[in-house]
């Protein structure tokens, strides 16, 4: 059975999005590192798992942040 | 020499197989020592000239090249036994218990060793650590009790690593013998009077049923069927109510029981200690497959290999021996190790030879051991270390590479320089806080290369005629290849072929730059750039104002200064590390270099209220800060001087009219700097004139509220902070180098000094605290009435014994404090109001609250301390418990809980503690002290981990940061792209101060 825990709704959780291949070259067009460098998170995080993430996937993680109010970071998915 | 650029790609980590060490050895070392009687080294001794040679007359005989060039060259020992490498005692331990005893084979099934084949090689093809995996492997394969080995089916014996190279096998009969034992039994069941003849039958013809060799050789088993026909004791250990004889029939537990007892309480075990032949026979078995899965890559090293035979001999370069004063020769210790085990080696081959008996030789062999163990680490746990003839311990390999003082630490990561001094450092108020005083005789010693031309050589040939000895002299003077130095003989030789292109090593002179650092460097701040100011005198100056960023006092401290010997060197230190660059600390985005002590206090009595100076005065002062003197037009001096704004809007001030401390300090301010704030002082619960304490700036003049420790004291200074932010660090540096020399003259004018009489307070006020301290003993007494009667109520989650001692805690604080506010109520720094008439014992003005209200120095802490209370003194940050059986000491009662049997110190400093107080007083101390101690080792590591985890990110021009392999670490260096220097303590920007700011402006 499946936990009804969504995990996605606890307050420490920040927001986690799988990127779209268009999203990914708008955002992506003008920063000087590759995907691959990236830090990474494992397909079989809780996280990963609860929105269906693919190992290759780029997450959007929207966060609270202690200087910036709210900070915008990736991570991409591997095995 | 000649340089190649080579690029190293990877590196290969391997062992030495003995052909390999053969292969490059030279020589084989045979005999023990290293010179003979002519002086000379002996042929295939320790010092065969073939090792190399470090004498640059000679040379080498292996390699041709001169001494010094000649880098050495190993050779070797043949051992006469194999001896375990004690750096691989745990790997041989850990292959031997996972493969088996019998046929080498490891101790994991055919499948298993395929499929983590596979695993290592998919792990190294992504480069990923495979040390997990292995040890996943090891604890697969590691034997357990009764183990059979997959392949030939052995029982397998335990093997014990007994630090640090012994490998013994534990021989228990009882596994293999039981197996044994059901196989022969021809019925289910058997009863007692059988066991024997069958036993009997097994021991007697052991070599065909057993597989373990060690058992079979041992007499275990005979003495395991000796014990199995002895009917009584079987019957004994059966433990029956009923009455047995030998026909009893036995279950299989009891039969598995009866095994187990005999086995254990006869000690039917035996502990075999496996020599090192043995250890390398077995490693020799491990076929290569096997051994790629114990992650012993059969590429680059054979497990057997962890046995040594051969022995390196590191080259003379290694180990050069030193011919001291008296001109004896001094061997290194690695030569002495050596020696020994040369000693030992041939003893052993000759006893061998001989056919000496077995224990001679294992005896040798052993030493040869000891001695090899402790060549490689002479402090291996469980090895008596060896030692040097006057009982000082051998510095062997490990030694030499190890901890702080290794190779590693000590000589690559962190080196020796040249051009760099070190001596005790002092204050100087007097200079800038970007320069440092350099004592004549260190500015004689250590030199700026200068690179002569046609503009600087009549200055060059100035300092070559000064000579070495002479202060802005030159030491050496390099031409091309040639280095001559400067001697009163070479002069005038250099003088008349000095021409462009020479390079003057020249001695170090006023406005050089220089680099300044004090140990512990914690921060950035440790090491800065200061100008140089040559000085008389034999230690360093520096300002007091860069004191805070080095953690410096002078007590004794010692400070080093480098001299850039590059121009590039130079000016990145102009740019990146002047002392005005670092005003802002990136630690909380404030000023860190600012007003100490005095530099505060002058400012405070400088500026506060009703200080005034006749014209002849300020105008001594304004000189004597080095202030530019205002200008002076039509009888009227101009304060401030703004050309954007109308003459309207400056601000005059008629001739001979008496100035104030404010409009002095108001010269130092830039003339549209508008700031307000409120002052240290404002924690004074009376502020006499109220004003004083809210500081307004207006247009650059000081136009109310007094100069303090929140103006530019360091770490906290508003103006400071604010001209460092708006108008640059030079301007910083100005402010700060000028405020000094007026504080000096402020606090010059005034006067400072303190003595116990500024601790006085009136007998009244010491009334009211010994009244006030009596309640609260009262107060405390009354709660340890109420917890021994048994109605005191515990508070939440705490046991009533836990209540009580919050409670008297509370109590006690209260005490302190309250007396403290009594006595502060006495302790003013002067007047309280126009009309005040000092009625009390309180001197007109009071030193020692100034310093501590304006936060110079001191705390009104330690000022109530003195004069009113001492309080409570806490070990473990409890009361104190410790001492005797349920008390302090023994002029308490057991089990008393009252005030001052618990460390509560009732006086203060000034009246004296009574001999129980002190004590406490002393305990309390003590914790601190210690406290401190082990705070600075803890943090210390701490540090060295962290920064060796982050020395190697950098911020891109983007904001990213990344480590040295192009990982991302944030893609926005700390998420907000702010340098914490440059922020408003550590906020990207304060709007309530902008705000203000604008307000000001506008009106």
């Amino acid at each position: 059975m499946k936990s009804e825990f969504d995990i996605q709704k606890h307050k420490l959780v920040p927001k986690h999005e799988i990127m779209t291949e268009e999203e990914i070259s708008n955002e992506f067009s003008d920063v000087d590192y590759d995907f691959k460098n990236l830090p990474k998170i494992k397909v079989t995080d809780p996280v990963a798992e609860s929105i269906g993430a693919k190992p290759g996937d780029i997450l959007r993680i929207t966060r609270e942040s202690q200087t910036a109010g709210e900070f915008i970071t990736y991570r991409i998915v591997e095995v | 020499m000649k340089a190649f650029i080579k690029k190293i790609e990877r590196i290969n980590f391997g062992l030495m197989s003995p052909e390999n060490i053969r292969d490059m050895s030279v020589v084989t070392v045979e005999y023990p020592d290293t010179y003979g009687d002519d002086g000379f080294p002996i042929d295939k001794g320790l010092m065969d000239p073939r090792l190399g040679i470090i004498d640059p007359s000679l040379v080498c005989r292996t390699c041709g090249s001169k001494g010094g060039v000649c880098q050495g060259h190993f050779g070797s020992i043949e051992l006469a036994r194999p001896v375990i490498h004690v750096g691989f005692g745990d790997v041989i331990h850990k292959i031997l218990r996972s493969t088996c005893n019998e046929c080498g084979r490891a101790l994991l099934t055919d499948d298993e060793i395929k499929e983590y084949t596979n695993k290592i090689l998919e792990l190294k093809a992504q480069n990923e650590s495979i040390g997990g995996i292995l040890k996943k492997i090891y604890e697969l394969a590691n034997k357990k009790e009764c183990d059979e080995c997959p392949h030939c089916g052995t029982i397998q014996d335990k093997i014990i690593l007994d630090k640090p190279v012994s490998m013994v096998q534990i021989i228990n009969p009882l596994c293999e013998f039981k197996k044994v034992f059901y196989d022969e039994m021809s019925a289910d069941s058997i009863s007692i009077g059988e066991i024997g003849p069958i036993s009997r039958e097994i021991v007697e013809n052991k070599e065909e049923y057993f597989q373990n060799r060690l058992l079979v050789n041992s007499n275990l088993l005979e003495l395991l069927c000796e014990h199995l026909h002895n009917v009584d004791e079987i019957i004994d250990i059966l433990d029956s109510d009923d009455e047995i004889d030998a026909s009893y029939e036995l279950s299989n537990t009891q039969l598995n029981n009866i095994f187990k007892t005999i086995v254990d309480s006869n000690g039917l075990i035996e502990e075999y200690k496996l020599t090192a032949s043995e250890v390398r026979e077995r490693l020799e078995k491990i076929t290569d497959e096997d051994s790629f899965v114990l992650g012993v890559n059969p590429e680059v090293a054979r497990p057997e290999w962890l046995v040594l035979t051969v022995l390196p001999v590191p080259p003379v370069t290694v180990r050069p021996s030193i011919i001291l004063d008296t001109g004896e020769r001094s061997e290194d210790d690695l030569t002495h190790k050596l020696v020994d085990i040369l000693r030992i080696n041939q003893r052993l081959l000759e006893n061998m030879e001989a056919g000496a008996p077995q224990l001679i030789v294992e005896d040798l062999w052993e030493l040869l051991q000891y001695h090899v163990t402790t060549y490689f680490d002479n402090e291996a746990s469980g090895v008596p270390p060896a030692r040097h003839r006057s009982g000082r311990p051998l510095k062997t390999l490990t030694q030499r590479l190890k901890g702080k003082e290794g190779r590693f630490r000590s000589n690559l990561s962190g080196k020796r320089v040249n051009f760099s001094a070190r001596t005790v450092i002092s204050p100087d108020p007097n200079i800038s806080i970007n320069e440092v005083g350099v004592p004549e005789m260190i500015a004689k010693e250590v030199t700026v290369p200068v690179h002569v031309n046609e503009w600087n050589i009549d200055e060059m040939r100035t300092y070559i005629e000064n000579g070495p000895d002479v202060h802005p002299g030159a030491n050496y003077v390099i031409n091309g290849d040639t280095k001559r130095r400067v001697t009163e003989e070479t002069k005038e030789f250099i003088l008349e072929n000095l021409e462009p292109g020479y390079i003057i090593e020249r001695h170090l002179k006023d406005g050089d730059m220089v680099l300044f650092n004090r140990q512990p460097s914690l921060h950035r701040m440790s090491m800065m750039a200061h100008e140089v100011r040559v000085l008389p005198y034999k230690t360093f100056r520096l300002n007091l104002c860069v004191c805070p960023p080095y953690n410096a006092d002078f007590d004794g401290d010692e400070m080093n200064m480098h001299v850039f010997q590059t121009d590039e060197s130079r000016a990145e230190a102009k740019s990146l590390m002047r002392v005005q660059e670092h005003i802002l600390s990136p630690r909380f985005g404030g000023p860190i270099i600012g007003a100490i002590h005095d530099h505060i206090s002058g400012a405070y009595l400088l500026t506060r209220d009703g200080v005034e100076f006749t014209e002849e005065q300020a105008l001594q002062i304004i000189r004597k800060s080095h202030l530019k003197i205002p200008e002076f037009k039509s009888n009227q001096w101009i304060l401030k001087y703004d050309p954007d704004f109308d003459e309207e809007s400056f601000i005059y001030k008629d001739k001979g009219d008496k100035w104030t401390g404010k409009e002095l300090f108001s010269l130092l301010l830039p003339n549209d700097l508008n700031l307000s704030y409120t002052a240290e002082i404002s924690k004074c619960p009376e502020v006499y004139p109220p004003e004083d304490a809210e500081v307004i700036i207006k247009n650059g003049i000081l136009e109310q509220g007094v100069i303090d420790e929140s103006a530019y004291g360091s770490f906290s200074g508003k103006i400071l902070d604010k001209i460092v932010k708006e108008y640059g660090p030079g301007r910083a540096k100005e402010f700060l180098d000028r405020s000094t020399d007026l504080a000096i003259c402020g606090i010059m004018k005034t006067g400072i000094t303190t003595s116990l009489n500024d601790e006085e307070i009136p007998e009244e006020a010491q009334d009211r605290i010994n009244e006030h301290l009596d309640n609260k003993m009262a107060e405390v007494d009354k709660l340890v009435e109420a917890y021994e009667e048994g109605y005191l109520e515990a508070l939440p989650g705490r046991s009533l014994a836990e209540t009580l001692e919050m409670r008297i805690m509370q109590v006690l604080g209260e005490a302190r404090d309250m007396s403290g506010q009594i006595a502060e109520h006495y302790l003013t720094m002067g007047k309280q109001s126009l009309d005040d008439t000092y009625d009390h014992v309180m001197a007109v003005e009071n030193h020692s609250v100034v310093m501590a209200r304006t936060g110079a120095r001191a705390s009104m802490l330690n000022l109530t301390q003195i004069t009113a209370c001492v309080g409570q003194q806490a070990v473990r940050g409890g009361r104190i418990e410790r001492g005797y059986i349920n008390r302090t000491l023994p002029h308490f009662k057991k089990g008393e809980l009252g005030a001052k049997a618990k460390g509560f110190v009732h006086s203060s400093y000034k009246s004296g503690l009574d001999p129980i107080e002190f004590f406490f007083h002393a305990m309390g101390g003590r914790e601190g002290l210690v406290d401190t101690a082990i705070r600075t080792a803890q943090s210390g590591y701490m540090q060295r981990r962290l920064v060796n985890a982050l020395q190697d990110l950098q911020v891109k021009p983007s904001g990213l940061v990344t480590d040295n392999q192009g990982n991302v670490i944030q893609t926005m260096f700390g998420e907000d792209g702010v340098d914490p220097a440059k922020s408003d303590f550590g906020k990207a920007a304060n709007l309530d101060k902008l705000i203000d700011e604008i307000r000001m402006e506008g009106k």
